[in-house]
């Protein structure tokens, strides 16, 4: 059965549109599994998602927010496999829901850094001249915003919390994605596959959308998932300084923050997010540097 | 023709990979005199690692085997790296397709032929340059001073081809090994690169291998030539004779090619028989 | 006789670093019919200029370039496109990397709202030699011979009457050469096609044209029948040594 299935996908010769994807996704995700260091990062990131998703369910019933003032700073023990705060609260359960808020913040960035970023470079890079110069010249403006200033700077204007942590990292993250779709669409546009459907008489947006966006997507995809480990360290940053996501919510950048001032004593607090957030930007970081070999039109055979 | 240059017997190549192993060349045998040999052949068929294989450029993981690869004499497998850097540049050259890709693009021609003087000949500095002078001269080049101290991008295609054979030629070898040295040049620039080619092969008595993908230059300006596919030596034959050859590959190829002299109606197509690489 | 292409006073320049240069300097000539047309030249001549200029893939100025009798420009209306279909030169680069032959044959049947789309699919690969096994593969898994199919169905499943073709069998084999231009010249018959062929080689123009143009340096040089290249019956002294290059090496004697 699984057998005939993965002949199925292999085939040289497929029947159906649905059979050529479903093979040419199977050969993308085979060249991924294939290589130790994209696997250890697709793990990773997988294990990120279900442990976010699962995040109750792991905890065994524990509240991240419950509070328990006698066993405040307790150490790691069967009852509180990771310890326990100052407020007393159980470092195994925010672990797990911190999780939860680092999944958001970067899929809030994701879902708005790349459509902005693919958008305004395929723009430039496609129709050129004043468009090209216009575009590129306000990509240089946000290039220019110190992203630690503007979130101060947004916090400040607008309180501080999860969603303007996000804004303030979005708007700092795009233009890098934009140069780079403006480069590769240059040189997708000037290539005879374009040409030709050009030649046909297709519309403007059909030639940005169907032919050029997909080419540019893979190395957006590879640059955002190498970012990743800086925006979820960014994120962190921004909840050490406290102007990310609020108390009681389970952040770990808040919660080294908290752990910091007995980190001498009972170093559980810190360490344990700390920790966290080692391994989940590690995890990005292998995936994204797996995915662009995988990517890498050299690399193809 | 009397004194035999360069001794090939069952010569093979093989690239081992991850779906088996790949045999770019099967027992190859010829041998070269001081003439002009052609190879011919499509791609894929085993012509350029030929070349390679002879100059000891096979890239890791190919493995060479032969029953007798020697120069002159000597035998060339299993030497030492240190061995083929002297061999190399001095008495066995290679011209590629595109000067392009062979000239350091960051160093002056004449820097790049006399320092292959000095290396090979051991010549002084002005010495050197002389030799260069004299040999950018040779090639036809009208302006020897001015290309002397001009960049590789500053050439044209042909110009940048007589560079390269003058590059090539300076150390005087004996044994020249050609790949597609005027494909990517326009017909008119061909023959005058071929031209010089053969007037410096003829007059220094060198052997010359002409790799190459055209039939028709080939049986021009070669005295033999092997045609070659699949990796296999289908037949050799004298150039003169190409025509008349009488190994069915070799005669659809030579129908296959639009022919000025010939009117077609219909180009014949190369159907491959299996047995031709058993 | 009607002209299906009228190139009248062709001038094409490009700006190079500032530089204006002259890519193509008063070409003019004019295509019957159902006639093959071919043009020769080495490289800067501005043969694959004049193509493109056609084509309206690049800005051109011309005291008239008339397409099927209708005045063009660089600009050109949807259905103006249906007029001419190009095949270029180097099939690795044609082929969009992402996508099936299906999506490639498909696409020119969306953007013109044609329906059917399956059966012309179907029929564009037979036409073209393809097995129905080629239908959903991309184009990493086609041989260059395959790919120039895969490209010439693209081009002529808008049935236009007139085809362009810039080197389309420089980049191949002589073997694969030879059964692409085999298939040009049946489906020039059979769908009555007015063609332009651009090639460097005067043996491929002279077998699949009867009238050839050849050009040096952006300008034309002249209009020869393909037998006169044959029988080196021509003008200009630049064509006879066209002819003579092509026919291979000559070795002095003496």
């Amino acid at each position: 059965m699984t057998q005939s299935l993965v002949q199925w996908l292999q085939d040289e010769a497929p029947r159906s549109r649905k059979q050529a994807a479903l093979g040419n996704l199977f050969r993308a995700m085979r060249a991924v599994v294939t290589n130790p260091a994209a696997l250890t990062g697709l793990i990773i990131v997988t294990l990120l998602i279900l442990v976010a998703i699962l995040a109750s369910l792991l905890a065994r019933g524990i509240s991240p927010l419950s509070q328990d003032l006698v066993n405040r700073l307790a150490a790691p023990s069967a009852e509180h496999w990771f310890g326990t705060d100052e407020l007393g609260r159980d470092i195994y359960a925010r672990t797990l829901f911190g999780a939860k808020v680092t999944l958001t913040i970067v899929m809030l960035v994701s879902v708005v850094v790349a459509p902005i970023g693919l958008a305004v470079g395929t723009l430039a890079g496609y129709l050129g001249g004043w468009v090209d110069a216009m575009l590129m010249r306000i990509t240089d403006i946000f290039l220019a915003f110190p992203r630690l200033v503007l979130a101060l700077a947004f916090a400040a204007a607008l309180g501080p919390g999860i969603e303007n942590a996000v804004i303030a990292i979005s708007l700092t993250t795009w233009p890098p994605y934009a140069r780079i779709a403006r480069a590769e669409t240059i040189t997708i546009a000037k290539s005879e596959f374009i040409q030709a459907v050009v030649l046909q008489g297709a519309s403007t947006w059909r030639i940005l959308f169907k032919h050029i966006v997909p080419l540019c997507l893979s190395s957006v995809i590879v640059r955002l998932t190498l970012d990743m480990a800086g925006i979820i360290l960014t994120a962190a940053g921004l909840g050490f300084l406290g102007l990310g996501a609020q108390p009681p919510t389970p952040e770990w950048g808040a919660m080294v923050s908290a752990g910091r001032n007995v980190i001498l004593d009972q170093w559980w607090v810190a360490t344990i997010p700390g920790i966290a957030i080692f391994i989940v930007s590690l995890g990005f970081n292998l995936l994204g540097d797996g995915l662009r070999d995988v990517f890498d039109p050299k690399a193809e055979r | 023709m009397s004194e035999t240059l360069l001794s090939v017997r069952n010569l093979s190549v093989a690239y081992p990979g991850r779906s088996g192993v790949t045999h770019a060349l099967r027992n190859a045998s010829f041998t070269l005199g001081r003439e002009r040999l052609g190879i011919v052949g499509e791609s894929g068929s085993g012509k350029t690692t030929a070349g390679r294989a002879i100059l000891g450029l096979i890239p890791k993981p190919g493995i060479v085997m032969a029953d007798e690869l020697s120069f002159a004499g000597e035998p060339l497998l299993n030497r030492s790296e240190s061995d083929w850097r002297k061999l190399r540049g001095r008495r066995m050259s290679m011209i590629m397709q595109d000067p392009k890709y062979s000239l350091n693009p960051v160093q002056r021609i004449g820097q790049q032929i006399s320092e292959t003087c000095r290396l090979h000949l051991g010549s002084t500095r002005k010495d050197a340059e002389q030799r260069s002078l004299a040999m950018l001269e040779a090639v036809k080049i009208r302006d020897p001073e001015l290309v002397y101290n001009q960049y590789p991008h500053q050439l044209s295609g042909g110009m940048g081809q007589r560079a390269m054979i003058a590059m090539m030629l300076v150390a005087e070898p004996d044994l020249l090994i050609a790949d597609e040295p005027t494909s990517a040049l326009d017909v008119t620039v061909q023959n005058d690169v071929l031209r010089i080619l053969d007037d410096l092969v003829t007059e220094r008595g060198m052997g010359l291998i002409f790799i190459s993908h055209n039939l028709t230059i080939v049986s021009s300006f070669c005295d033999r030539v092997l045609i070659m596919y699949g990796g296999k030596i289908m037949e050799e034959c004298a150039a003169d004779d190409l025509k008349k050859a009488r190994h069915p590959y070799t005669r659809a190829l030579v129908a296959a090619a639009p022919s000025l002299d010939e009117p077609r109606a219909e180009l014949a197509t190369v159907v491959r028989d299996p047995a031709w690489l058993a | 006789m009607a002209g299906m292409i009228d190139v009248n006073d062709l001038h094409v320049t490009f700006q190079n670093g500032g530089k204006p240069v002259r890519a193509v300097q008063g070409v003019s000539f004019s295509v019957g019919d159902g006639e093959s047309f071919g043009i020769v030249g080495e490289s800067g001549s501005g043969k694959s200029t004049v193509l493109k200029a056609i084509a309206g893939l690049i800005p051109s100025e011309s005291a008239g370039l008339l397409v099927n009798g209708k005045p063009v420009s660089a600009r050109r209306a949807k259905e103006d496109r249906r007029q001419l279909q190009f095949v270029f030169q180097d099939p690795y680069a044609s082929l969009h990397p992402r996508q099936t032959v299906d999506d490639v044959l498909r696409e020119p049947l969306i953007i013109h709202g044609i329906g059917e789309r399956d059966e012309k699919i179907v029929g564009a690969i037979a036409e073209v030699g393809l097995s129905p096994q080629h239908r959903f593969r991309y184009p990493h898994q086609l041989s260059g011979g395959q790919r120039q199919r895969v490209a010439i169905a693209r081009a002529l499943i808008l049935r236009p009457p007139i085809l362009l073709l810039d080197e389309p069998t420089s980049a191949l084999d002589v073997s694969v050469q030879a059964e692409i231009l085999n298939l040009i010249s049946r489906l020039r018959k059979s769908h009555r096609l007015t063609i332009i062929l651009v090639s460097h080689d005067l043996g491929v123009v002279a077998h699949l044209c009867s009238r050839i143009a050849i050009m040096q340096l952006g300008r034309l040089v002249e209009i020869v029948e393909a037998n006169s290249l044959r029988t080196g019956q021509v003008r200009q002294d630049y064509t006879r040594r066209l002819i003579a290059a092509s026919r291979g090496f000559t070795r002095m004697t003496g």
